[in-house]
């Protein structure tokens, strides 16, 4: 597969190589990565402004509020995802470089996920507690974030190699992604309502912990196919 | 014949489903024969235009 | 397995032949099959026992739900051999399914919430069939949508076959979650006809409509490749053909 060479590397070194580059470029500029955790904390705050504001009203609603809110700023992230590397090209040379372009991808999700998902999974303890949640909960909310928002970013990988450098991309991304998080909604805010009830919560997550196998293993096969015909 | 049409009190329901159903295949056989005819007219259009070009 | 017979009628003038001849006996065949269903189901098929002639929906609504998941399924396959194969005609197929999916998939939700009205008492219920056919609806717009935004053919074939596939994949996991959160929180669910346990006269009728509007769809679907055919194949020379060999 590798062009042999002088300077030619394997996958794994490139993937590695991809990370490290992301993460620098994102460092340089914190406030595009942080607006999404902005976001998480805005729309979070906007549940209990239009409701009743009793923690023990709250806790009703705190694994819809948390999960709705988790979904859409992962949605607003993923359009930082490709589109920057979309606009000068570099897109264009993963693809042609003759490495494997899934194995980039998933690389390029990492760190994507490091930067916006983590940050939405290290806040879930403030914002629940906000909403009522026992302390006793927070790992069990923790842990189906940390599942579902990993699942998340993969799946609107696949999303946004599809809409990348489409006009009104953003609108039709969510229109694409959103259908597709439904499961991820579901067992996740289930997950998270047994947790705030202090249950277990072992058959919620072994499904999210299948979902984020499952995309894994095929949505960046997916989102390299994607982004090759959004480059073509 | 209007005990038919009564449906046993379930008229309102019954029978907007089926018109219902009968507007959605009639928009649908509509909808495909202009597709249809937009493409052969956008076809022809070509061909002629390519005929009289050469 | 020799896939050369696949490649023979997926060539477009084949294609566009064959199909132009199969079109009219297929919608006379749901025709025939639609009016057999209809006088079975609103006439010889007796009251239920239990839903009393509110039932008869049924003959409608179940059959608009098999048609709109079917497209789905149809759409995935031939963008699937599409993608694969680049096989315009595949693609072509695959562009015809979404229009009439997505209207049969509005038909099943608004005929099941009338039919929820009477048996349950409001006219929407986050009944699990209902709620995943109201996703699918999604998925369908999704897939008009990227359609639309995206200019190029080719370019619109192939992303949108990626989303189908992806789609296809997430399907049976999102009916399966839905039905699993229904299940959490059920209330009324609607009253299952056990296969088994249907009459013969009520399942015959049922069974017609079904096999009509499946040969219904397959005459729409089409007549819609026929078009969109010649919309990929716009500079072949069968084209001229072709088009002088219709009335007009």
């Amino acid at each position: 597969m590798n062009v042999a060479g002088p300077n030619s590397v394997s996958s794994g070194e490139a993937g590695w190589l991809l990370v490290r580059r992301d993460l620098r470029l994102a460092l340089r500029r914190p406030g595009e990565w942080l607006q999404p955790l902005m976001f998480f904390f805005v729309v979070t705050t906007l549940f209990p402004l239009s409701t009743d504001p009793q923690l023990s009203r709250l806790r009703d609603i705190a694994p819809g509020a948390l999960w709705v809110a988790a979904l859409l700023s992962c949605l607003l992230a993923l359009e930082l995802l490709f589109r920057e590397d979309g606009q000068d090209g570099t897109l264009e040379q993963l693809a042609v470089s003759g490495l494997s372009l899934s194995w980039l991808l998933l690389a390029k999700c990492c760190v994507h996920w490091l930067l916006t998902g983590l940050p939405l999974v290290l806040a879930a303890p403030l914002v629940a507690t906000a909403l009522g949640a026992p302390y006793a909960a927070i790992p069990g909310i923790l842990a189906a974030l940390l599942l579902g928002s990993i699942a998340l970013s993969l799946i609107g990988a696949v999303g946004a190699g599809l809409t990348l450098g489409l006009r009104r991309g953003g609108a039709l991304l969510a229109l694409l992604v959103l259908p597709l998080a439904v499961p991820v909604l579901i067992f996740g805010a289930r997950a998270t309502a047994l947790a705030i009830a202090l249950e277990p919560t072992s058959a919620p997550m072994y499904m999210l912990g299948a979902i984020v196998v499952l995309s894994a293993t095929l949505a960046p096969l997916g989102a390299a196919a994607a982004v090759r015909i959004s480059l073509e | 014949m209007m005990e038919w049409l009564y449906m046993g009190g379930y008229w309102r329901y019954v029978w907007p489903c089926y018109l219902l159903t009968a507007a959605a295949i009639g928009l649908n056989i509509y909808l495909a024969r202009r597709s249809f005819a937009a493409a052969v007219r956008e076809a022809r259009r070509r061909v002629g235009a390519s005929r009289s070009g050469s | 397995m020799s896939w050369a017979w696949l490649h023979r009628y997926a060539s477009p003038p084949l294609f566009f032949r064959i199909a132009g001849r199969v079109i009219p006996w297929v919608s006379w065949l749901a025709a025939i099959t639609g009016a057999a269903g209809l006088i079975g189901g609103l006439g010889l098929a007796p009251p239920d026992y239990q839903q009393g002639e509110g039932y008869r929906i049924i003959f409608v609504h179940v059959p608009a739900a098999v048609l709109s998941t079917m497209a789905y399924g149809v759409m995935a396959g031939a963008a699937g051999m599409g993608l694969i194969w680049r096989m315009n005609v595949a693609h072509a197929v695959a562009a015809s399914c979404a229009s009439v999916g997505a209207w049969f998939t509005v038909l099943a939700l608004t005929t099941g919430s009338l039919w929820g009205r009477p048996m349950w008492g409001t006219y929407w219920e986050w009944d699990p069939r209902l709620t995943s056919e109201l996703v699918l609806l999604f998925l369908y717009l999704g897939y008009m949508g990227l359609r639309s935004a995206i200019d190029d053919t080719a370019r619109a074939d192939r992303a949108s076959a990626v989303l189908v596939l992806v789609g296809v994949i997430n399907l049976p996991i999102i009916h399966y979650s839905v039905d699993w959160w229904n299940s959490l929180h059920q209330g009324h669910t609607l009253l299952k006809f056990g296969k088994a346990s249907m009459p013969p006269s009520m399942l015959v009728p049922l069974l017609l409509m079904m096999l009509a509007f499946l040969l219904y769809f397959a005459a729409i679907m089409l007549t819609r490749a026929r078009g969109e055919v010649l919309r990929r194949e716009r500079n072949a020379r069968w084209i001229s053909e072709a088009i002088g060999a219709l009335a007009t």
